[in-house]
């Protein structure tokens, strides 16, 4: 009986909605960065399904439901881009500018360090897209031979870390300009980090959701022609 | 709920296109782009869509739970390269991060002075 409701969608995917729950608490109530509640979900599910047993294909079955529902808010962030237009009508120059920044910087720090360590092609081209939305960047791996898990993972990582240390890092190096903020935190960490651009304020929120968008949009396009020549 | 059917329908006429063009750009981005285009040009009213689109951007950061769970199944590949991962993605992530919000605030401020 038990068995049987621990496999179950429903139980996976409150279990998950639950631990989330009480991951963005301890968040709060810690303040720690470490404990952001995106990661500590994940590795507290990893460790029941260790424990219970279940495989990964059959969780990921079971919470489709949130898959489905990032593809969505994919889609909703157009709204966000919506409420700042006339932000947006101001500042093309720096839209544009920041955007080929963005994609040329992130693929070739990446796929230069690789090369220094000597990495084979087939990682480098799962890792080369880890600074756009998940959906993008399988889109962009799995044609040129990278493998989707490794990127899915990567992507997730570069997320979180973006989410957790770019506020900090941008006070740092002098960029206070809320418009340029949220642009860094969505060209480098996609949707988690607009996530938290969107918590820090809308303008924030609406420029990371464009900056996401538009590094989507040119690293599928660099990438391939990247992979052609470069490496 | 229409809210929801607006941005359901966005993102199926971007999946089509998607195809169209050979899956270059996915689905969901063209989807994104189509809201916003008929949000901009009136066709769509942004308090039709604003309650389910706030929803959905409240609650964005649950649905990545999954990839993050994907850890389990390429650990292996992972660990082989893991000190390569690690220093790419931190380098990578952090000049990212201050190149785009340098050029960002540079250009903007140009721009308005």
């Amino acid at each position: 009986m038990v068995d049987t409701v621990i496999h179950s969608e429903l139980f996976l995917l409150t279990l998950t909605v639950g631990i989330f729950l009480l991951s963005g608490f301890i968040f709060r109530k810690t303040k720690f960065m470490l404990l952001h509640p995106v990661l500590l979900t994940a590795v507290a599910v990893i460790i029941f399904l260790k424990t219970a047993n279940i495989d990964y294909s059959h969780y990921k079955q079971s919470v489709a439901l949130l898959d489905f529902a990032l593809g969505m808010s994919v889609v909703a962030l157009g709204y966000l881009m919506y409420e700042q237009v006339e932000r947006l009508k101001k500042a093309t120059m720096p839209v544009v500018g920041a955007t080929l920044a963005g994609c040329i910087v992130g693929i070739g720090l990446v796929v230069g360090i690789a090369l220094m360590f000597g990495m084979e092609r087939d990682i480098i081209t799962s890792i080369a897209p880890k600074s756009v939305t998940v959906p993008i960047a399988i889109a962009v791996s799995e044609p040129l031979g990278g493998h989707v898990a490794v990127t899915s993972v990567v992507v997730f990582c570069t997320g979180v870390l973006g989410s957790i240390c770019g506020p900090k890092l941008l006070a740092l190096v002098g960029v206070n300009d809320p418009m340029a903020r949220g642009f860094a935190l969505g060209a480098a960490s996609h949707g988690i980090g607009t996530a938290r651009a969107i918590e820090l304020g809308a303008v924030e929120g609406a420029m990371s959701g464009l900056a996401m968008a538009l590094t989507g949009f040119g690293t599928a396009v660099l990438l391939p022609i990247v992979e052609k020549y470069l490496y | 709920m229409k809210g929801l059917f607006v941005i359901l329908a966005c993102w199926l006429v971007g999946n089509c296109l998607s195809i169209a063009i050979n899956g270059y750009l996915s689905g969901n981005i063209i989807g994104m782009l189509l809201l916003f285009t008929l949000l901009c040009c009136g066709v769509v009213k942004g308090e039709t869509v604003r309650g389910a689109a706030k929803f959905l951007l409240g609650t964005m950061a649950l649905f990545f739970v999954p990839f993050g769970v994907g850890l389990i199944d390429s650990y292996g590949v992972i660990m082989e390269n893991i000190w390569a991962i690690v220093v790419a993605t931190l380098i990578s992530t952090a000049g990212v991060i201050v190149a785009v919000g340098w050029v960002f605030q540079l250009l903007n401020r140009k721009g308005n002075g």
